[in-house]
C-alpha cells in the first residue's frame, strides 16, 4: 500500500473510533437517563417522584379491569413481578387491550393511583396462527398458562 | 492496489466494465424482484393465517419489516463504499456510495409510514418517542443529509467525498436501531427472527417474510445498476467508452 493511501486509512479508522467512542458513551449515558417507562414496582420505590407526568408500563391484572356502565370510564391494575398500581382511564381503549396484555400509560399520580391520559398495548414478538395457540393452550391445560395475551416470555419485559 | 484482490475484481471496478455489467445483471434482477414479490405478497395476504393475537393487521409486516431490514443493509453497503472511496478513491466506489443512500432512504420512510399505519392499529399511537422509533427516524435524516451534502458541493466528487464522511459516521446509529429494543425499554416489541436461536413466528407466515427480503434485495440491485450507470455515463462524458456508446445510441 503506497504512503498517501496508507495515511487515508489511518485518518478514517481514527475517525471511524473517535465515533464509535462518541456513540458508545453516548448510548451509555442514555441507559441510565432514557426512561422510557416505570414498571409498578419502581414507582412504589419512589422513583418516579420527580417526574409530574411520566409513563407506567406493565401487564393488566387478570379480571382487573372494571368499565364504568354510563361513562368511557375504565379502571384496571397494572402489574410487574412484584409491584401493582390501580390506573384509571377515560377514553378509547385499543383494540389489543385485554386481561394479561402489556400496556403503556401516560398520565400522572393522584391519591395513590395512576390517572392516565393514554393507554397504549405492547404486543409481543411472536406471530403463530389462531388454531396452533388453541392447541397450545389446550396442551398445557394442566399447568397454569396464559390464555389470551401474551406469551410468559414477554411479560417479564414490559 | 494489492496483489490479493483477483483481477476480475480491478476489471469490474473499471467504470466501462462495470456499466456493461450492470447492464446485463439489470433486466434480472428486476424480474427476480416481481416473480419473488409477488410469490411474497400472495404468500403473505392470502395463504399466511391470521395471527392469534393481531388477527389480519399482521399482515403489513411483509411490507414493514424487509423494508426496515434493507434501511439498515443498504446503510449497511453504503458506508463500506464510502470507507472504500475516502481511503483509495475509487469513482465507483463514490457512486455506489451516493446512488445508494436515495433507495434507502425511500426504503426507511416506507418503514416508518407503515410503522406508524400499524401502530395506530394495535398500539393506538401513530408516534411515540421510543428508542426504535426515534433511532429509525435518525437513519431517515442520515440518509438525507447524506444526500443533501452531496449535492451542496459544485464539484460532484468533492461533494461524493464529504458525504462519504458522514455516511461513514453514521454507521454508529445501525446498531443502536438494531439493538434499541434489548437495550431500552420500548413500545416496540423484540426481534421476531434471529439469525441465531429460534425464530418466534410460525413456518406459514415466515416463508413469505423471507421471500420479501430477497425480493427487496434484487429491487436494490436492479435500482442500484439503474442509477451508478446514469451516474457513471455523466462522470465520465468525454471519455472515449463513453462517446462509444454515445455514437451506438445516436446510429440506432
Amino acid at each position: 500500500m503506497n504512503p498517501t493511501r496508507k495515511r487515508r486509512l489511518i485518518i478514517v479508522v481514527m475517525v471511524l473510533i473517535a465515533a464509535a467512542i462518541a456513540g458508545g458513551l453516548t448510548v451509555f449515558a442514555l441507559q441510565q437517563n432514557m426512561n422510557y417507562l416505570f414498571t409498578p414496582s419502581q414507582v412504589q420505590e419512589g422513583q418516579a417522584r420527580g417526574y409530574k407526568t411520566f409513563r407506567l408500563g406493565g401487564m393488566v391484572k387478570e379480571g382487573s379491569i372494571q368499565r364504568s356502565s354510563d361513562s368511557l370510564k375504565v379502571t384496571f391494575t397494572v402489574v410487574d413481578a412484584d409491584g401493582a398500581m390501580p390506573v384509571e382511564y377515560t377514553g378509547i381503549l385499543p383494540d389489543l387491550f385485554r386481561d394479561n396484555q402489556s400496556v403503556i400509560t401516560t398520565g400522572h399520580m393522584e391519591n395513590g393511583h395512576f390517572v392516565a391520559t393514554e393507554v397504549l398495548a405492547k404486543h409481543d414478538e411472536t406471530y403463530m396462527p389462531k388454531e396452533l395457540k388453541d392447541a397450545m393452550a389446550k396442551a398445557h391445560k394442566g399447568r397454569k398458562v396464559v390464555e389470551t395475551g401474551d406469551e410468559p416470555a414477554a411479560a417479564t419485559q414490559p | 492496489m494489492s496483489s490479493w484482490i483477483p483481477l476480475w475484481l480491478h476489471k469490474l471496478g473499471s467504470p466501462p466494465t462495470f456499466y456493461r455489467f450492470a447492464g446485463k445483471l439489470r433486466p434480472w434482477m428486476l424480474a427476480l424482484a416481481i416473480v419473488l414479490g409477488l410469490v411474497a405478497l400472495y404468500g403473505g395476504l392470502v395463504l399466511a393465517p391470521p395471527d392469534y393475537q393481531q388477527g389480519d393487521d399482521y399482515r403489513i409486516i411483509f411490507v414493514h419489516v424487509p423494508s426496515a431490514w434493507m434501511g439498515l443493509f443498504i446503510y449497511g453497503v453504503m458506508a463500506v463504499s464510502a470507507f472504500i472511496a475516502l481511503v483509495w478513491r475509487i469513482k465507483l466506489a463514490e457512486v455506489v456510495a451516493m446512488e445508494s443512500a436515495p433507495i434507502g432512504a425511500a426504503f426507511t420512510l416506507i418503514t416508518l409510514i407503515t410503522g406508524s399505519l400499524w401502530g395506530v392499529r394495535m398500539w393506538g399511537t401513530w408516534w411515540t418517542w421510543d428508542a426504535r422509533l426515534t433511532s429509525e427516524l435518525v437513519l431517515l435524516f442520515l440518509y438525507l443529509g447524506v444526500i443533501g451534502l452531496y449535492h451542496a458541493f459544485e464539484d460532484r466528487r468533492q461533494g461524493a467525498r464529504a458525504a462519504a464522511f458522514l455516511a461513514l459516521i453514521g454507521i454508529i446509529n445501525v446498531p443502536i436501531v438494531h439493538f434499541s429494543v434489548n437495550w431500552w425499554n420500548t413500545l416496540h416489541q423484540g426481534a421476531t427472527i434471529r439469525l441465531f436461536g429460534p425464530s418466534t413466528m410460525s413456518g406459514s407466515m415466515i416463508w413469505p417474510l423471507l421471500t420479501m427480503m430477497v425480493a427487496t434485495k434484487c429491487y436494490y440491485v436492479f435500482s442500484l445498476c439503474s442509477r451508478v450507470r446514469a451516474d457513471l455515463l455523466a462522470l465520465e462524458s468525454g471519455k472515449d467508452w463513453v462517446r462509444q456508446i454515445a455514437a451506438g445510441e445516436t446510429a440506432r
